[in-house]
């Protein structure tokens, strides 16, 4: 009776656990899941929608080189970014606009002064400056010293700017590691930035003058060219920055 | 000045490249997105679609095809093919397309250019002219895919889109269309000379000589080429590097 009853008790108890495990495993597991996933995605690229640009090619092409994207244009979402993208296609004065309207401005600003991975396309890139004459004179982030200003009228050459051309590295940077000079990026601009200290520049095209294509200071890079439209050299710099 | 461009034309029917060819290292090459991300590869410039879908459903179709090329090809890509609005051009903007190319809604609503121009920059707006020759150094403009004739001078009406905002030509030659006894050179750089955005140069091409006169004597910004390519008679990386050696800046 004795080791009976011991029988079942122990039937009783490890059927117990194992309905206590049966309930327990999907929680643990669906708990644990996301932890992994975390692990697996370390690097989450926040790109920042300021509502008039098509930033839809960006996001792609970090997807295609492997990086979890995350589009928003919620303040508190841009001020927890690990790294940040603001791509940027349209007037200056309208795009300043759109940011301080949606609160942007400040998560953008503290997040390239705190030391986060910041990387402005095209039209982003004038936006860091201090101020545009784009349609009237607007300022601009004033993160980076200096001005943005209309490409020169030149004989034989068109405005917009728009097409592939050559970069030149003044100096290594890391945004431009493994980048041979003379590669050719795509450019749609019409106006072009110029920094006061000529130190932050980071790689210089032609286009009638010759004018600064991207800056490089620290975490903070931008590029005035299209680094989602310039096929294998474009991947290898946006793939740069993701692994900074 | 940047360089000259080679774009590669894909011809849409209800989604799919309609000249199906044998291609090396592809599963599928009637899938438009299988063939932008070759052409990518390969050294393309920038890409064209043409979509020739008929059905009503046709409007959906061509924004999803947009969506999908911005996720596999990552050079710049102009779609067109039957645009009226400017609600059409925006759905395919937004969807990754870097120009639209409106043709016979453009002729028959000029103002839909300044619109367009206006609301998605200069720079998205191509306009497309088919021309056929009536004459010595004489050029029209048909419409509808060539069926139209206008009476309206090809030349005239390339200045008269420049004045209205668009920020490229695509130029056929309906003489030398499917031909490939070169570009019409003639109307190539009649109407080169006579506007100051891009002209991209369009049918006939049969050869490297052929693109290699229409970036140079033709004095157009780009060459358009379709068969030459597609049915493997030569790569691009081919025709760029000896476009290279005969001193044409091109991106290599």
């Amino acid at each position: 009776m004795r080791s009976e009853d011991g029988e079942s008790s122990i039937a009783t108890t490890s059927c117990l656990l194992l309905s206590i495990l049966y309930f327990l495993a999907p929680i643990l597991f669906f708990s644990l899941c996301p932890l992994c996933l975390c692990g697996e995605l370390k690097i989450m690229i926040t790109i920042v929608d300021c509502g008039i640009n098509n930033l839809r090619s960006a996001q792609k092409a970090f997807e295609h080189l492997g990086f979890a994207t995350h589009v928003t244009r919620q303040p508190e979402e841009v001020a927890a970014a690990q790294k940040i993208v603001l791509p940027g296609v349209g007037a200056f004065g309208a795009a300043m606009k759109s940011l301080r309207d949606a609160g942007l401005i400040e998560p953008i600003v503290d997040g390239i002064t705190a030391g986060k991975p910041f990387l402005g396309i095209c039209l982003a890139m004038q936006l860091l400056f201090d101020w545009s004459e784009e349609l009237g004179l607007h300022a601009g982030l004033g993160v980076v010293s200096g001005k943005v200003t209309k490409l020169p009228e030149t004989p034989g050459l068109k405005i917009p700017h728009m097409g592939w051309s050559a970069l030149h590295f003044p100096r290594s940077t890391k945004l431009f590691a493994n980048v041979t000079p003379g590669s050719m990026v795509y450019f749609v601009h019409s106006y072009h930035a110029t920094p006061d200290e000529p130190e932050v520049v980071a790689a210089t095209c032609c286009h009638g003058l010759e004018f600064v294509a991207a800056v490089e200071r620290d975490n903070l890079m931008a590029v005035q060219f299209h680094p989602e439209k310039s096929s294998v050299v474009g991947m290898q710099i946006l793939d740069n920055f993701a692994r900074l | 000045m940047p360089a000259k461009r080679i774009i590669p034309a894909l011809d849409i029917n209800n989604g799919r490249v309609v000249k199906c060819v044998k291609f090396e290292n592809m599963r599928d090459a009637g899938d438009p997105v299988e063939r932008a991300a070759y052409y990518d590869q390969a050294g393309a410039d920038e890409l064209v679609f043409l979509d020739i879908t008929a059905s009503h459903e046709r409007r959906g179709i061509i924004a999803d095809l947009a969506a999908q090329v911005t996720e596999e090809a990552f050079i710049p890509f102009t779609v067109g093919g039957g645009l009226k609005t400017t609600d059409e051009m925006r759905a395919i903007l937004a969807a990754g397309a870097d120009k639209i190319f409106i043709n016979t809604s453009a002729f028959e609503n000029p103002p839909l250019i300044a619109e367009g121009a206006a609301q998605f920059g200069v720079q998205c707006i191509v306009v497309a002219i088919d021309a056929k020759q009536r004459g010595a150094n004489s050029w029209e403009v048909y419409l509808h895919g060539g069926r139209t004739p206008t009476k309206v001078d090809a030349v005239e009406w390339a200045a008269k889109v420049e004045e209205l905002g668009a920020g490229e030509i695509l130029l056929t030659s309906m003489d030398g269309d499917g031909t490939q006894a070169g570009y019409d050179l003639e109307l190539t750089r009649a109407v080169a000379e006579a506007v100051n955005i891009p002209v991209i140069a369009s049918g006939g091409a049969g050869n490297i000589d052929h693109i290699y006169d229409a970036l140079t004597v033709g004095k157009a910004e780009a060459a358009l080429v379709a068969s030459i390519v597609h049915y493997g008679k030569y790569t691009i990386r081919q025709i760029k590097e000896e476009l290279h050696e005969r001193g044409v800046e091109v991106r290599l």
